[in-house]
């Protein structure tokens, strides 16, 4: 590969001598432009936060010195020791249990739904009006009906993260489904692919770039909601610090929990981002 | 070939096709009535909207007609299936299989040992000379190489009537010409029976045993000519440009024959 490239450079740098170091200097002047903006811009925003809490003298909000020492103590204790010290990896893991649990549960019931409402007519004409109403219907609105049905714990989270991750997926997936080339199915059926196969061999692959983007946009709305969840009175998880730092007018601990479901949420991404680049590296819509 | 001691294998009753369109109907294919022997090459030719296509769709069972039987060996077909593979222009490979997987669908579908389909893979790799492709995705591919996968994936599901829609109609000439000799050694390997539709009369009588010459409004039969000149056929020959002038003209002469008078007048 190294051999490749070398080559290729040395054959270039006959053909016009300065134009590879040129072209070389200006591709890592492009790259250390998007690190330091990329990189700069937030920092700018902090300096901002900074001198804007110094200059008005408010309590309310907690400079970032504050978040930081909050963020300190909540990784690894030492310096409040208090409920919230060293007590991150136990927050982090609640939530996340919670949000996969909704998530997986979504992408379980959404894609094989997505895919036969895709697929076939009947079905289609049964469930489309249906979900088209209850789509609307902000995901916080069901929050006092799934206090009722689920109780004051856990499995209320679940249910809210599971209702705002399962439309994009169903409808990435039905969306997918009614856009793959008709010409597919009709190979497919020639080669002697029929029922539960068609579905598993062709309908199911054919759609996952689209299944990908829903799963994408379903993960995101599953860590937003995880706040919303938490709000339902479980005594551990991202979401629930916020709430307990809100009630305790503590808003270093209300920034800090912020900050670290930020950071789940876009690494996680980042996974995803991964794992559809990997998977559909077949298909020449997808550049990831 | 003209000696009738072969066998017909595809046979086409009195079919029609009417679309529905708006409230009323369009009449694609007027009676077809055809019989095609087994190893046949046979070329429809014919201007856009002369429903060569709307029959091909037919044969292959992807559309039903709207009066007639197609059949098979004697036997009504109901639907598409694997002894009628069809070659579309626009490939319709699954993207997400490597040239190997597509070429080994048909056999996973019947549900041979995994070891078996790999050697129908492989052989059928072999066939259509892509090798050193077997592991790319299609995306990957030139469109020529496209089309080779897609014939092999239809042969090697032991599939005896070759379906052809435009099959080389996105190519470009020279890939062309390379693909039209490497389906006549297919053919002449294999004895599969091939149905082709272009719209090249070259490519027909370069290719064809028979060439059926269809018309539109509403689709129809026009001539069923014979094409009796010796392969490897040359294009250049006077041989080859008495035949191709004499299909050329009967297909003009059921075109626009009206259109053509004005202009002459």
């Amino acid at each position: 590969m190294t051999e490749h490239v070398t080559a290729l450079a040395e054959a270039t740098q006959q053909a016009s001598p300065e134009a590879p170091a040129a072209h070389r200097r200006k591709h890592l002047v492009e790259k250390a432009r998007a690190v330091v903006l990329g990189v700069g811009f937030p920092l700018l925003l902090v300096v901002l936060w900074d001198r804007a809490v110094a200059i008005t003298g408010t309590r309310l909000v907690p400079s970032p010195h504050d978040v930081a020492v909050m963020m300190y103590d909540f990784s690894f204790g030492g310096i409040y020791d208090d409920a919230f010290s060293a007590t991150i990896l136990t927050h982090i893991w609640k939530s996340m249990t919670r949000v996969y649990g909704g998530f997986f549960l979504a992408a379980l019931i959404g894609i094989p739904l997505g895919l036969m409402i895709g697929r076939i007519k009947l079905l289609r004409q049964l469930l489309d009006p249906t979900i088209n109403l209850l789509r609307p219907i902000p995901v916080t609105a069901w929050l006092p009906l799934s206090m009722i049905f689920f109780g004051l714990g856990p499995n209320a989270a679940i249910f809210l993260v599971f209702l705002g991750a399962f439309y994009p997926i169903l409808l990435n997936t039905i969306f997918g489904v009614r856009s793959v080339d008709p010409r597919l199915f009709e190979a497919a059926a020639m080669l002697g692919c029929k029922g539960s196969a068609m579905f598993r061999e062709v309908v199911f692959p054919a759609s996952l770039p689209a299944i990908f983007n829903g799963l994408r946009i379903a993960h995101g709305f599953a860590w937003i909601l995880i706040v919303v969840g938490e709000m339902t009175g479980v005594p551990t998880g991202l979401g629930s610090v916020i709430m307990d730092g809100r009630t305790l007018s503590r808003t270093d601990l209300v920034v800090t929990g912020m900050i670290v479901i930020g950071m789940c949420g876009f690494i996680t991404d980042r996974i995803i981002v991964v794992i559809s680049n990997r998977v559909l590296s077949w298909s020449p819509q997808h550049h990831g | 070939m003209a000696e009738g001691a072969k066998r017909t294998l595809l046979a086409v009753r009195g079919v029609t096709k009417r679309f529905p369109v708006g409230d009323g109907e369009i009449e694609a294919l007027a009676r077809i009535d055809l019989a095609i022997d087994s190893g046949e090459f046979v070329c429809l030719i014919g201007a856009s909207g002369c429903g060569k296509s709307t029959l091909l769709r037919i044969i292959a069972g992807f559309e039903e007609p709207t009066t007639g039987e197609v059949s098979t060996h004697g036997k009504p077909i109901t639907g598409p299936g694997s002894d009628r593979g069809m070659v579309f222009q626009d490939y319709a490979l699954f993207p997400w299989m490597t040239v190997n997987r597509n070429i080994g669908f048909g056999p996973r579908q019947r549900g041979l040992p995994r070891a078996e389909i790999a050697a129908i893979a492989d052989e059928f790799v072999r066939l259509v000379g892509l090798e050193r492709f077997a592991d790319r995705y299609p995306n990957q591919l030139s469109g020529g190489m496209k089309q080779r996968v897609a014939i092999a994936r239809v042969l090697a599901n032991d599939a005896n009537i070759l379906l052809m829609d435009e099959p080389f109609g996105a190519l470009d000439a020279l890939t062309r010409e390379q693909l039209q000799r490497e389906l006549l050694q297919i053919w002449a390997r294999t004895k599969v029976t091939v149905v082709f539709v272009t719209h090249s009369v070259e490519e027909a009588v370069l290719l064809s045993d028979r060439i059926l010459v269809m018309s539109a409004g509403p689709g129809r039969i026009e001539s069923d000519i014979a094409i009796d000149l010796p392969r490897p056929r040359d294009v250049s020959s006077p041989e080859f440009n008495a035949v191709r002038r004499d299909v050329a003209r009967r297909l003009t002469s059921h075109l626009a024959p009206r259109a053509l008078e004005l202009a002459g007048g």
